[in-house]
């Protein structure tokens, strides 16, 4: 059995590094919204200094730069805590890919700053982004005490096809984000991130629907789907709010204080929708069996032989 | 007697084929090194001319001349917010208002391009200018807004303000660059090696400023002023397409004919 302090301690200090993600966040949508990406020409120095003038959109670009050295300070201390702590190697390894993709990401902005190429470069350290923050959101989860507790196995009939759906509904909303992303940096027009929301609203109703229906007495679930329901109603309204912004912008070359505001704001609502998918799926793979012949206990392992009752 | 003067006409028929021998060198050697030179000289071509490139005669060159008008009483357009900026706030007095849509008190169009969209042909192997353009970075803005200048012709970009800005030349047809140039800073001087309609210059430090540069194979155009009026000089005899572009109004063709060392008119209008 894992320490229970140290264990919390960990699961605190996971959740403190997905905040701070989510402040990284922010300020990288805060560098595209002002259009100080090329602000700073080089990388990793700023004008040839570890701190540079700290004037107009170089103050965006540098604050983005600082926070992704936080976040990856605090994700190699969390890729090493877990290490030392833990004995189930799903959570090392979700450590150390974490640290991975957090290193990757700093060095595809790095590519962003010197090749240029924004359709390309931004929209995948964009993609990127989301997967670390998908990573660090789901080990927090998997490290978290309600995660390691004895739950009692939920076999339903009808639970396999919720689970699939809530996969997929997480899959989906990914594919809008790398939409929305591609849209952003001027891959290409709204229209692929406009029909992906049509999309995203049919399964995120139906999967809610259905997990719903197939656990109504679980509390964990219920709260989880009212988690997704709130994040996705929200982002709906964003997103109308943020094109709104974006049509009113036109031509003008000095983006307001509104427009920063709503396509900002849509962007995070875009990573918590994610990351509230994600967590219920996740939930009901931690929930309910896998399958009628496999049982797991409260690590995730597999135990052999018939399913327990 | 008779001998001396086969000799006499032996040494001028030599002479004389020497002489046709140093001009056909001279014309082989002149079309030869028609290709851009050492920089030093100054002297260089802003496309390689071919076998079958012509040359405009002077003798026989006219022009294209008229005037670009605005109708109509432009948008007010709100002034920059540079609240955020105290650097560029203190170098300017007043509001500033983006210099998109400036005229002139007969409804002249400023920052227009006039240009020959087509029309010349085989004319070709236009010489460079020498002298360099200037883009100047002046109280947080671009100063002039819109710039033409021939395929690598110098064109030089001062920071004339007291903070740092970025120079963005966001380029499709030549390579996109971005370089840092601090507080009156050196000049960056560059150079464009493809013809380019309107590429963006931008800031983004300072995201409101923008410029916009042409780059052209051959000599005939004009960015006009308040009085809205150009004169391309020195086009063969032809028919020409003259296109005028504004950031705002867009773009505007319009067909021109001219004889030897006839003078065109033409006018653009735009409607606010």
């Amino acid at each position: 059995m894992p320490d229970t302090q140290n264990s919390r301690g960990l699961y605190r200090f996971a959740l403190l590094t997905a905040s701070c993600t989510v402040l990284l966040l922010m300020a990288g949508a805060l560098v595209t919204s002002n259009n100080a990406a090329d602000s700073v020409p080089d990388w990793p120095l700023a004008y040839g200094h570890l701190v540079p003038p700290l004037v107009g959109g170089i103050r965006f670009e540098y604050a983005h730069r600082v926070l992704a050295a936080v976040v990856s300070i605090l994700t190699f201390v969390l890729a090493v805590w877990v290490t030392r702590s833990e004995s189930r190697p799903v959570a090392k390894r979700l450590g150390w890919t974490a640290f991975a993709l957090v290193i990757a990401q700093a060095v595809l902005g790095g590519i962003r700053v010197l090749v240029g190429h924004p359709a390309l470069s931004a929209t995948a350290h964009a993609v990127l982004a989301q997967i670390f923050f998908s990573t660090v959101v789901g080990l927090s989860l998997y490290l978290s005490p309600w995660w390691q507790k004895d739950l009692p196995q939920l076999d339903q009939a009808a639970s396999r096809p919720a689970f699939l759906l809530a996969t997929w509904t997480t899959v989906a909303i990914f594919v809008q984000l790398i939409l929305g992303a591609a849209f952003r940096h001027g891959a290409f027009g709204i229209q692929p991130h406009l029909t992906g929301a049509g999309i995203v609203t049919i399964m995120v109703i139906w999967a809610a629907q259905t997990v719903k229906h197939s656990f109504p007495g679980v509390r964990e679930i219920r709260l989880r789907v009212v988690f997704l329901h709130a994040t996705f109603g929200i982002q709906v309204l964003l997103g109308v709010a943020a094109y709104w912004a974006v049509l009113r912008a036109g031509a003008n070359f000095q983006p307001s204080a509104t427009y920063v505001t709503l396509t900002v704001a849509h962007v995070l609502g875009g990573a918590l929708l994610l990351a509230a998918s994600l967590i219920l799926t996740l939930s009901c793979f931690r929930l309910i069996r896998p399958s009628s012949l496999v049982a797991v206990n409260s690590t995730g392992a597999r135990l052999a032989g018939p399913a327990a009752s | 007697m008779v001998t001396r003067g086969r000799e006499l006409h032996s040494l001028k028929v030599t002479a004389f084929r020497l002489v046709v021998l140093a001009l056909a060198l001279a014309s082989i050697l002149s079309v030869g090194c028609s290709r851009p030179r050492n920089e030093e000289s100054g002297v260089t071509t802003a496309v390689p001319p071919t076998s079958s490139t012509l040359t405009v005669d002077p003798s026989t060159a006219g022009a294209i001349r008229g005037t670009v008008t605005l109708e109509g009483q432009p948008p007010a357009l709100p002034p920059i917010n540079m609240s955020g900026e105290p650097g560029c706030r203190k170098l300017n007095a007043g509001p500033v208002i983006p210099p998109e849509i400036i005229t002139g008190p007969s409804g002249g169009l400023a920052n227009v391009v006039v240009y020959v969209k087509s029309g010349l042909g085989q004319y070709g192997g236009f010489k460079t200018p020498k002298d360099a353009v200037a883009l100047d970075q002046k109280n947080c803005m671009y100063d002039p807004r819109v710039v033409a200048l021939m395929v690598n012709q110098q064109l030089e970009i001062h920071n004339d303000d007291a903070t740092i800005h970025n120079v963005h030349a966001m380029a499709k047809e030549n390579k996109e660059w971005n370089k840092g140039q601090r507080a009156e800073g050196p000049a960056i001087e560059t150079s464009f090696s493809q013809p380019e309609l309107a590429i963006p210059f931008m800031c983004n430090v300072h995201p409101w400023m923008r410029a916009f540069v042409f780059v052209f194979a051959h000599p005939y155009f004009e960015v006009t002023s308040k009085n809205g009026a150009f004169e391309l000089k020195g086009l063969p005899p032809g028919t020409y397409t003259i296109e005028t572009w504004h950031e705002r109004y867009g773009i505007q063709d319009q067909s021109v004919t001219i004889g030897p060392r006839e003078t065109g008119q033409v006018s653009f209008r735009y409607k606010s």
